[in-house]
């Protein structure tokens, strides 16, 4: 039985179940006939088939990544935890739902004029803010200026560089004028630095009394150690069915662990991955295992010796075994790179390039034509780069003897590697959070006068299909486009990318979320608190 | 009475200059990290005007020596300035984990010192007993462990195996003393194991010492009971050494906790500091280490004004 079939059968039978027509018993049968095992027949009768939220109780949440210095201004807005909150108690003008599409946040619906250089986004007239006022069109733009200007230090004036102006319709809507088309705008619009607060009668954002619109009120904020928040009654959208949230960060992957496991905590945001195994056993905890946008890259300088050289490249790329790097080093929990920015956790993904395999032979022959045999290199690395960075160069040195190359592993200090060693050293290994478009990643990275174009390749047919398809509105041209840049990237590119790491996080059973979860962050696009429920 | 006045106000001199010496050394040390403070605040995508006019709101542009005295001044004060990420007054950042650090501290010393010194007492009374030495074998063995294994040793069993106390020390401010005795019992236990063998061996190891003396001999061919041989005429004795032994200790438990803080999610002052490191917040750093570094003082001024009271030859010197 295909894929699609055994998807649409569970579909089916999830249907069934929620109309009650079906029992138990032949619910399990029919999963499992499917291809299903029992325990993930299970796990799918508890959490999707007989899904139907119940309000109540408070989410016990342990984060990770959290700091001292994490603050309400969302232009710093930086760890995973401050992220996490962020979607809690503010909202944004659009979202990325469960199935990974877009929809409505503060915005109810947005269009934009042939060119997408300008686009309108309706405010939902619901929305309200915490203290108590309406969400209005200077609120939204108070938000927006935020983070423009020359005055700003926010991390994501260079998300807004092409707005040149922000337009109070008057009729509880806004319009970005933008210096260029983009397609991408409202996609954009999701960024966790954009969220939404209330403007000063000066027109300043006022981000200090830690006030937004979102799904929880900030109850008591304790940075970098925990929040408090209850439920915001009259929240705009569907959800927010636990009656109060508790954040609490736990930097260290050994306490949270242990707090999940005794039960301090209901979810965790990210679990150790040695571990991992252990825990799955543990009757109390289900594990989520989502393919995320998340990009682990190996940018070779495209403009420095022997990089300058496509064969060259290609012939590195050809000898690593990605499928045994995932295994060893991403203990099975990512999803296999082909060499181009694009994970299928994005829209547009191509589907039907051909993955690109370790072949010692065909990068010998390779490095043959380029006049490079028994080539030696040096890779840099650290190990902040992600947790076994440098044990994935090492088998990358090890798979490449196959191919009469020898790879270096340098292992660079933690501190600045950032500032030292990417962008300067000819290879290294670097790690990417999820970006939400094609366009933003490849803007931001591949593109030939980007500031962080991390492999200086500069590839002209690419950088044209780049800005044709960043203003492009028909979906199906603009899927065309980003199939032939990933060609691009793929034969041509200087960045080897071995994979995308997938995003793993647990939760006590009782805890429930709908059948799809969202693949911009860890807990449902860090929207849990506000999608999933207790199980009643 | 006159005479320890004088001292404990000389030794109190003594110690501020030190720890004008120290505020020196850390200052500049701070200066002395890799790194542009304005470049890690600003991120990458900051434009030369960016961080010239953040060095300057900084207030970097003057000389080291300049912002050393303005920074010593504001210290006096117990004013620290402002935090260079946040903006908010470095006081209000650490004073509160300061707090909570002093809490766990004490939490930990009010078991701890009692327990190591009647247990020197005992082990001293029963040396070379299996009693003896089952309590230097389990001692030992918990100093020489790493704290933060300790920890995870004491979370499997506690927390996860028998479900007695929380694994992660979360505290608020709503709690009742009892609640944040038990949250926090697991961290201070591990402080416990930490620093109990140290205070009890030095307090076997002193009594036995003056065993072997002739006052002590006399007492016993008087046939005074052994315990009380030890506890009356030993113990005071052997005071000087356990004193100073408990104040290094205690001074242990304020500036040794980081990897506890970090184990047990507990908000002290260790944790703020790795954080402030780590995001170059200077002034946070900076404050941190000066507290670490008057508790150190403070401690040991107690510690020899303390050896000096026990010992009449000190009290009353020649």
């Amino acid at each position: 039985m295909s894929k699609v079939n055994d998807q649409v059968l569970m579909d089916k039978l999830a249907e069934a179940a929620r109309a009650g027509k079906i029992s138990r018993r032949s619910f399990m049968n029919y999963s499992m006939a499917a291809g299903m095992t029992a325990s993930a027949a299970t796990g799918l009768w508890g959490t999707s088939a007989k899904a139907a939220p119940t309000r109540g109780g408070t989410l016990r949440l342990g984060a990770h990544d959290g700091n001292t210095s994490d603050s309400h201004d969302p232009g710093t807005y930086v760890t995973f935890s401050m992220i996490q909150t962020a979607h809690t108690y503010r909202s944004y003008l659009t979202l990325i739902e469960s199935d990974g599409s877009l929809g409505p946040d503060i915005a109810t619906e947005w269009s934009a004029t042939p060119d997408a250089a300008e686009w309108t986004f309706k405010i939902n007239p619901k929305a309200s803010f915490h203290s108590g006022g309406k969400v209005t069109a200077n609120d939204v733009i108070a938000s927006m200026n935020h983070h423009r200007g020359d005055a700003s230090t926010s991390a994501a004036k260079a998300l807004l560089a092409d707005v040149v102006d922000l337009v109070d319709n008057g009729d509880n809507s806004v319009t970005f004028k933008l210096a260029a088309g983009n397609a991408d705008l409202p996609w954009l619009m999701t960024d966790y630095h954009l969220a939404i607060i209330p403007a000063n009668a000066d027109g300043s954002a006022n981000w200090q009394s830690g006030d937004g619109s979102g799904p929880y009120k900030m109850v008591n904020a304790n940075f970098g150690i925990g929040y408090s928040l209850v439920r915001h009654d009259g929240w705009h959208l569907e959800g927010a069915y636990f009656d109060a949230v508790d954040i609490t960060v736990l930097n260290d992957p050994n306490a949270m662990q242990a707090a999940l496991v005794t039960g301090d905590i209901d979810c965790a945001t990210q679990l150790d991955l040695k571990t991992l195994s252990l825990l799955e056993r543990h009757p109390d905890i289900e594990i989520d295992n989502v393919p995320s946008a998340a990009a682990i890259t190996m940018p070779m300088l495209c403009d420095t010796a022997p990089f300058d050289n496509v064969d060259v490249r290609n012939a590195l790329k050809l000898s690593v075994d990605r499928n045994e790097l995932i295994e060893k080093i991403a203990y099975g929990k990512a999803t296999v790179g082909n060499d181009f920015h694009h994970s299928p956790a994005m829209p547009y993904w191509p589907d039907d390039i051909p993955q690109r395999e370790y072949d010692p032979e065909q990068a010998k022959a390779l490095l043959q034509k380029a006049g490079a045999e028994g080539l030696t290199v040096d890779l840099s690395v650290a190990d902040s780069v992600f947790s076994g960075a440098v044990d994935m160069c090492v088998l990358f040195a090890e798979h490449a003897k196959a191919s009469g190359i020898t790879i270096n592993v340098i292992r660079e200090p933690n501190d600045g590697y950032y500032s030292d060693v990417w962008l300067k050293k000819p290879w290294c290994a670097v790690q990417w959070g999820a970006r939400p478009t094609p366009d933003v990643m490849y803007s931001l990275a591949y593109k030939d006068d980007a500031a962080w174009n991390e492999s200086r390749w500069q590839n002209e047919r690419f950088n044209v299909l780049l800005r044709q398809a960043k203003s492009e509105l028909d979906d199906t041209k603009r899927a065309g486009m980003y199939h032939e840049m990933a060609m691009l990237a793929r034969d041509d590119g200087g960045t080897v990318i071995p994979f995308f790491p997938n995003f793993v996080y647990a939760r006590n059973k009782k805890v429930r979320h709908g059948p799809n979860l969202a693949a911009s962050w860890q807990m449902d696009g860090a929207r849990a608190c506000s999608r999933w429920w207790f199980e009643a | 009475m006159g005479d320890i006045a004088k001292l404990i106000g000389k030794r109190l001199g003594l110690g501020l200059v030190i720890l004008l010496i120290i505020s020196i050394i850390i200052f500049f040390m701070v200066e002395l990290l890799p790194g542009d403070v304005a470049q890690a605040v600003l991120g990458q995508g900051a434009t030369p005007e960016n961080l010239a006019a953040m060095r300057k709101q900084m207030g970097l542009d003057q000389p080291a020596v300049v912002r050393y005295f303005g920074w010593l001044a504001g210290a006096l004060t117990l004013d620290f300035g402002n935090s260079i990420v946040t903006g908010k007054a470095v006081m209000s950042i650490i004073g509160e984990r300061f707090m909570n650090t002093l809490f766990l501290a004490s939490y930990a010393a009010v078991i701890a010192v009692p327990i190591s010194i009647i247990l020197g007492v005992i082990v001293a009374l029963l040396r070379n007993s299996i009693f003896d030495r089952v309590a230097n074998v389990v001692t030992l063995t918990s100093i020489s462990s790493p704290e933060f294994f300790l920890a995870y040793i004491l979370i499997l069993y506690f927390s996860i195996k028998w479900g007695m106390f929380p694994s992660n020390a979360k505290i608020s401010d709503g709690m009742s003393f009892a609640d944040l005795l038990w949250r926090t019992f697991l961290p201070a236990l591990t402080l416990v194991l930490v620093v109990v063998a140290h205070m009890m061996r030095m307090t076997r190891a002193s009594i036995i010492a003056l065993l072997a003396s002739p006052y002590i001999e006399m007492a016993r061919l008087k046939g005074t009971p052994p315990w009380k041989v030890i506890v009356k005429h030993a113990l005071p004795n052997a005071w000087a050494p356990i004193i100073n032994v408990v104040a290094l200790n205690l001074a242990y438990l304020i500036t040794g906790v980081v990897l506890v803080e970090v184990v047990f999610v507990y908000p002290g002052i260790g944790q703020a500091l790795v954080d402030a490191v780590s995001k170059r917040d200077f002034p946070v750093v900076q404050a941190s280490c000066l507290i670490f570094a008057a508790t150190y003082i403070l401690l040991n001024l107690a510690a020899d004004v303390g050896a000096i009271l026990t010992n009449p030859r000190l009290r009353h010197p020649k």
